[in-house]
């Protein structure tokens, strides 16, 4: 068995004359976290459905566990668990109740699940909930029940579609944590995201996808190195005068990005930069110094941010 | 706070060829955990039903019905002898409606549940069968409900009675698998209450033969009772309780109709989860 337990080589797909995935090519080792990075409607939850194998491709190559999802779609099911966008729990039933009959899904024991179930609930720290319907638990309740959920069968790879979108902080945090854990504990991971923190978070590699293609692909690190400067220096000056000013800016540096909100200028060194600016008599309302993030580096890629 | 420290790794827990054997009856299982939640209600419709339509039918209309014809006076037997397979087929058909339909616009549209269930070994044709093994236990659990609700108010004059459980199970099949194919391919739930439930499902069970012979009917309507499993079914149970007038080949087309609803149901819903399910 290689080494690759998903290979993707010109994956396609196409509903109609529209294309969703457009000949992607990549692989994903055992134990390492990768990451699809987009925008929605990159093509990331279309190309999950595929590597979940519940949706046929159009055309290319693609094996997960070296197995063809055509033709071996149960087989590799019974080795992946998926957590979709959406959390799709059985509502009339409980959250131990969900736990126990999607175990049973995967042909396990009532006694191996009875174990298994306690387990999942500390994991996910919903053992006061254990009986609680499932409408009643809050968001982040719901989404680490999904995660549990799927951890039921011990899955080579967990396959998680924008895991905390619609979450606030804290509860994305406590997901991040549990994440970390089954990283270490040896689990595949494969994440989508539109979030560029959370994939520099969790991914070891990471795509970047737009419209259906994969733009780069690397560490986040790569890809910061690789794609932007070390450094960012975000100005405003009111969206009247951001245009304008823009043109002014660029004989202080090589590279410019001009947003409606404000004007990103790319450095090794923010603050020096800054320095040069005031001397030049410019006034920005606000500055702000950062390090590069994978949001730059999807701006210099596609020329957009990732959240529209 | 506990890391996962038990684990195996599915490759060694999950045998996705016992899935492959038993997966509808762990749909079946899930299935009836739910319903379960409602067995208080699910009681309560299989007694009410038959204890209403028995007072309000059988003593009103059936005794009305009797005084005139006389007792043995509709296809030679009473009014309520006559109606009992008709009855029992329509609760049955109901029964199977409540536990096909709506798992279908739930798993598909409310609570998407059907694709958590995709993603598991179980494929498009388990999840399918699953829901239909579900709806037949319901079928058979009414049915056998409303006969023994009969049996109490004493309607059940032929020895042979309790063979239009059989028959009304039957129907309840049959209708259920192709409500439950038609559930599934109706992306838009509104058009099936609306259209479905109003236009064709209801015109079905008035011109059926349900109430009085089909033959009553002028010959320009009687088609609805030929194209309903619910008129094919009371034929059987007709004969099969009290021995009605029926020919042979009429028998074996009656027996044939049903199981070829039956059958078609449970192809075109397996095929129509798969392909939802795959999009």
């Amino acid at each position: 068995m290689s080494k690759s337990l998903i290979h993707a080589r010109g994956l396609t797909k196409k509903f109609g004359d529209f294309t969703a995935v457009n000949g992607i090519d990549f692989d994903v080792i055992k134990g390492e976290s990768f990451g699809l990075l987009g925008p929605n409607g990159a093509g990331k939850s279309t190309a999950m459905r595929m590597i979940g194998a519940t949706s046929q491709r159009t055309s290319g190559d693609l094996t997960i566990l070296d197995k063809d999802p055509d033709k071996f779609g149960p087989q590799i099911r019974a080795h992946l668990g998926v957590v979709p966008q959406q959390d799709n729990l059985d509502t009339q039933l409980s959250v131990v109740e969900n736990l126990y009959i999607y175990g049973r899904y995967f042909g396990l024991s009532r006694k191996f699940l009875k174990g298994k179930i306690e387990e999942l609930l500390s994991f996910a720290q919903l053992e006061e909930k254990r009986n609680a319907k499932v409408e009643s638990l809050s968001g982040g309740m719901k989404r680490r029940l999904t995660i549990a959920r799927a951890l039921v069968s011990e899955p080579e790879i967990l396959m998680l579609d924008e895991p905390t979108t619609g979450l606030d902080p804290q509860a994305r945090h406590i997901l991040w944590d549990r994440l970390f854990r089954l990283k270490e504990d040896g689990v595949t991971l494969l994440i989508t995201t539109h979030f560029m923190d959370e994939a520099e978070q969790l991914c070891d590699r990471l795509v970047v996808m737009d419209k259906g293609a994969i733009m780069a692909e690397g560490s986040p690190a790569q890809l910061i190195k690789d794609y932007s400067m070390k450094e960012v220096l975000e100005l405003r000056f009111g969206s009247e005068r951001n245009a304008h000013m823009a043109d002014d800016l660029r004989q202080l540096c090589d590279r410019i990005e001009e947003l409606p909100d404000r004007i990103l200028m790319y450095t090794e060194d923010g603050e020096e930069l800054l320095e040069r600016v005031y001397k030049k008599g410019f006034h920005p309302k606000t500055s702000l110094v950062r390090r590069s993030s994978l949001e730059d580096v999807f701006l210099r890629l596609t020329g957009r941010t990732l959240i529209d | 706070m506990s890391s996962l420290q038990t684990r195996q790794g599915s490759l060694k827990i999950v045998d996705a060829a016992r899935v492959a054997a038993r997966g509808a009856l762990f749909v079946t299982e899930a299935r009836l955990r739910a319903m379960v939640k409602w067995l208080w209600l699910i009681i309560s419709i299989a007694i009410a039903n038959p204890v209403l339509y028995l007072i309000s039918i059988g003593l009103g209309l059936g005794s009305y019905i009797d005084q005139n014809t006389g007792a043995m006076g509709v296809d030679g037997v009473s009014y309520l002898t006559f109606l009992a397979p008709a009855l029992l087929a329509t609760a049955a058909i109901q029964g199977a409606m409540d536990e096909s339909v709506y798992p279908t616009l739930e798993g598909f549209k409310w609570n998407k549940t059907f694709f958590s269930m995709n993603a598991t070994p179980l494929s498009g044709n388990q999840i399918a069968m699953g829901v239909f093994y579900n709806s037949l236990i319901r079928t058979i659990f009414t049915a056998v409900l409303y006969w023994l609700v009969m049996l109490t108010f004493g309607v059940l004059d032929s020895p042979r009675a309790w063979f239009a459980i059989f028959t009304a199970i039957m129907a309840g099949a049959a209708f259920g698998a192709l409500m439950q194919a038609l559930a599934g391919f109706l992306e838009n739930e509104n058009v099936f209450f609306t259209i479905v439930e109003r236009f064709i499902i209801m015109p079905l069970f008035l011109f059926s033969g349900t109430f009085y012979p089909l033959t009553n009917m002028p010959i320009f309507l009687q088609w609805i009772g030929w194209i309903s499993p619910l008129w094919h079914a009371t034929e059987l149970g007709r004969w099969l309780t009290y021995g009605s007038e029926i020919s042979t080949p009429m028998l074996f087309l009656h027996f044939i109709f049903l199981n070829s609803i039956l059958i078609i149901g449970l192809i075109a819903s397996r095929r129509i989860f798969t392909k939802r399910l795959g999009k």
